[in-house]
């Protein structure tokens, strides 16, 4: 099968800063496929990549197979939701949907026609009149998702498209998002820097780190084994276990990541700590707990009875969820 | 308020003194500050500014007595007919037409150089880009074109260089056509144009690179991943969002072009522009109705413009 997106030892360099270095990578088409990390680890430059902003220093970008290294931006299958979505300040919403239709010499109606259909589908019917300034930040997002999809894209990809929104938005956004990509049957490229939002959405995640990938997978794979303490730390909120606890309990001297859910209070107890603090995230709370060997986080289901700030505890998990990695970045 | 009035609410705030009272009393009337700043700058534009503008409007409707030549001060549009007869109405003509042309040309030559200022120069190349813009401004006005009238005459260094390149056959034939043409290039209304687009090129140049530094380059990227290639971008979305900046450039290099009576008078044929009618309806004929006249014929001119800049859409990204 094809790759929807191909990158082979793709590196970009900015002098001697290496914003992309080596990468390689797969996305399959009418794959959700999200890119994440944190700012400055090259996500959004193999965006850019992608649609041809950026041209790669080393290595090969393939779209569908074609190669893309002499394809300008405006030649290529794909479009981009930006960050600042981008609208056009002169043009009112209807005329910034039907820009690219406009571009590729689409007839007047044609193009306003379709334009329509594509702001139903964001649920903007009747917007077309306004200008982009007279719209809300959701609205802009679905404009500029609108103006993307109405060209048909090979591959839609998408810079930060939630960051400027507020959480309760930003969360109906998600779920609406995952749904047109799959009834649309699209390939989605995501770039963000928010783990919830990657693991939530994406079918599969890369993690980027100083300008390459330290783990590719579903998003259950990155959250259960994470293969670095960089990933650990970056993707959801898991205890890394330093080398000496570690090899006290497996006979190994690794890095061990174990999520604070998988901790439970009852039973043979491995360490003994003290609770220092409580947090009420809702549905579960959450413990920090004091050991000698450092603190750990314990998520207990908020029913759960709750030992006092000051008691002293006895942590218990099973070995198996113990999950050892490597000490890279 | 009175002072007394003030220093006691110095006092009472504790605060030192008079200007400790000023402060407060800006602090708590913003716009009495506003007022005192804008008073002065106000009376001069109201008085001065417009006043001036407003007797020369009057001057306009009244006529001369060609006997006498006193002035007539009866209300009438005796003069402003005047400004259709041919003679009058030639000057008018060519003055708008020269302006035209100066202003589209510095269009074309100011876009690509502010485009280079507002998106590729940084650090030492934008402080070198600012230096040579607006160094010919650094230079006294009458140098520049005393030094154009050398550069332009036909022992001068353009002519020179264009016989060494063997091109002097073209510049004959283009100085021989009518309108245009001359004895040679500083006395011709190519000369004259050529150094209108030069002395008013800095004012079309800031502009537009201020309005192109506005526009987001997230926008040219946007428009090259819809399809668009280069000069589609510039049609569709460069040009339109930069628009503001060439009405403003062009405001300046056309009314400019308009108002000089200097430039025409060194450089080009005999035949007047309106400055020039101006200057000499004022000064040596003493008609200062006709003057008048013809002093508002750029004020309407650039009205008309506005307007008609304004009704294509050319502020609506401002």
């Amino acid at each position: 099968m094809t790759a929807a997106v191909s990158f082979q030892n793709v590196s970009r360099h900015f002098g001697t800063v290496r914003a992309v270095d080596d990468v390689s990578l797969d996305v399959r088409p009418g794959e959700f496929f999200a890119m994440l990390g944190p700012s400055g680890s090259g996500k959004t430059t193999c965006l850019r990549l992608i649609a041809g902003f950026e041209r790669p220093t080393g290595g090969t970008v393939s779209i569908f197979g074609e190669r893309m290294d002499t394809v300008p931006p405006y030649r290529r299958p794909v479009n981009t939701v930006f960050q600042d979505y981008a609208l056009f300040p002169h043009l009112d919403v209807l005329g910034n949907v039907a820009y690219g239709l406009m571009v590729k010499g689409v007839n007047r109606a044609t193009r306003e026609a379709r334009a329509r259909e594509a702001l139903a589908l964001v649920r903007l019917d009747g917007f077309g009149a306004r200008r982009p300034a007279q719209l809300s930040g959701g609205q802009r997002q679905r404009v500029a998702l609108a103006r993307a999809l109405v060209n048909e894209p090979k591959v839609l990809l998408l810079d930060e498209p939630l960051g400027a929104l507020d959480l309760k938005l930003r969360e109906s956004m998600q779920e609406e998002l995952k749904l047109l990509q799959r009834s649309l049957g699209l390939t989605f490229v995501f770039v963000t820097h928010d783990q919830g939002e990657a693991l939530s959405m994406a079918d599969r995640v890369a993690v980027f780190n100083e300008g390459r990938i330290v783990q590719a997978g579903t998003p259950e794979e990155i959250y259960e084994r994470p293969a670095t303490r960089f990933v650990a730390d970056f993707v959801g909120s898991s205890n890394v276990l330093a080398p000496p606890l570690v090899e006290s309990l497996t006979g190994q001297h690794r890095f061990a990541s174990l999520r604070p859910e998988k901790i439970v209070l009852s039973g043979a107890g491995a360490i003994a700590g003290e609770v220092r603090s409580h947090a009420f995230l809702g549905a579960t709370r959450r413990l920090l707990v004091q050991t000698p060997q450092g603190a750990l986080h314990v998520t207990l289901p908020s029913g759960a009875a709750l030992p006092p700030v000051g008691t002293s505890v006895t942590l218990h998990w099973s070995p198996a969820d113990l999950h050892l990695m490597e000490d890279a970045r | 308020m009175s002072t007394a009035a003030l220093s006691t609410l110095a006092s009472a705030r504790g605060t030192g003194g008079f200007t400790g009272a000023l402060s407060d009393l800006f602090w708590r009337r913003p716009r009495f500050l506003l007022f005192l700043l804008l008073l002065p700058p106000l009376l001069w534009l109201g008085i001065i500014y417009l006043g001036s503008l407003f007797a020369l409007l009057l001057q306009s409707f009244f006529s001369i007595d060609e006997f006498s030549g006193l002035i007539d001060r009866t209300f009438t549009l005796r003069t402003y007919a005047q400004l259709f007869q041919p003679a009058n109405y030639d000057i008018i003509l060519r003055t708008v037409v020269m302006a035209m042309l100066v202003t589209l040309a510095s269009v074309a030559v100011a876009f690509p150089i502010a485009y280079y200022a507002a998106r590729y120069a940084k650090g030492a190349a934008k402080a070198f880009f600012y230096v040579a813009v607006t160094l010919p401004l650094w230079s006294s006005y009458l140098v520049k074109i005393y030094a154009w009238k050398l550069i332009l005459a036909k022992e001068g260094i353009l002519t020179w260089g264009l016989g060494k390149l063997g091109l002097l056959p073209l510049l004959d034939a283009w100085l021989s056509l009518p309108m245009v043409g001359g004895n040679s290039l500083s006395l011709s209304a190519t000369g004259t144009f050529i150094v209108f687009v030069y002395v008013w090129l800095p004012f079309m140049i800031l502009p537009i690179q201020a309005a192109i530094e506005r526009v987001p380059p997230s926008l040219m990227e946007a428009s090259a991943d819809l399809g668009a290639d280069a000069g589609q971008a510039f049609r569709t979305v460069l040009l339109p969002l930069a628009l503001p900046g060439v009405i403003a450039g062009s405001i300046f290099t056309f009314s400019l072009t308009l108002g000089d009576y200097i430039i025409p008078q060194i450089i080009g044929t005999s035949r007047l522009f309106i400055g020039q009618a101006v200057y000499a309806q004022q000064g040596t004929a003493g008609n200062v109705p006709l003057a008048a006249a013809f002093t508002v014929v750029p004020v309407v001119i650039m009205g008309i413009y506005l307007w008609a800049a304004r009704r294509m859409g050319a502020f609506d990204a401002l």
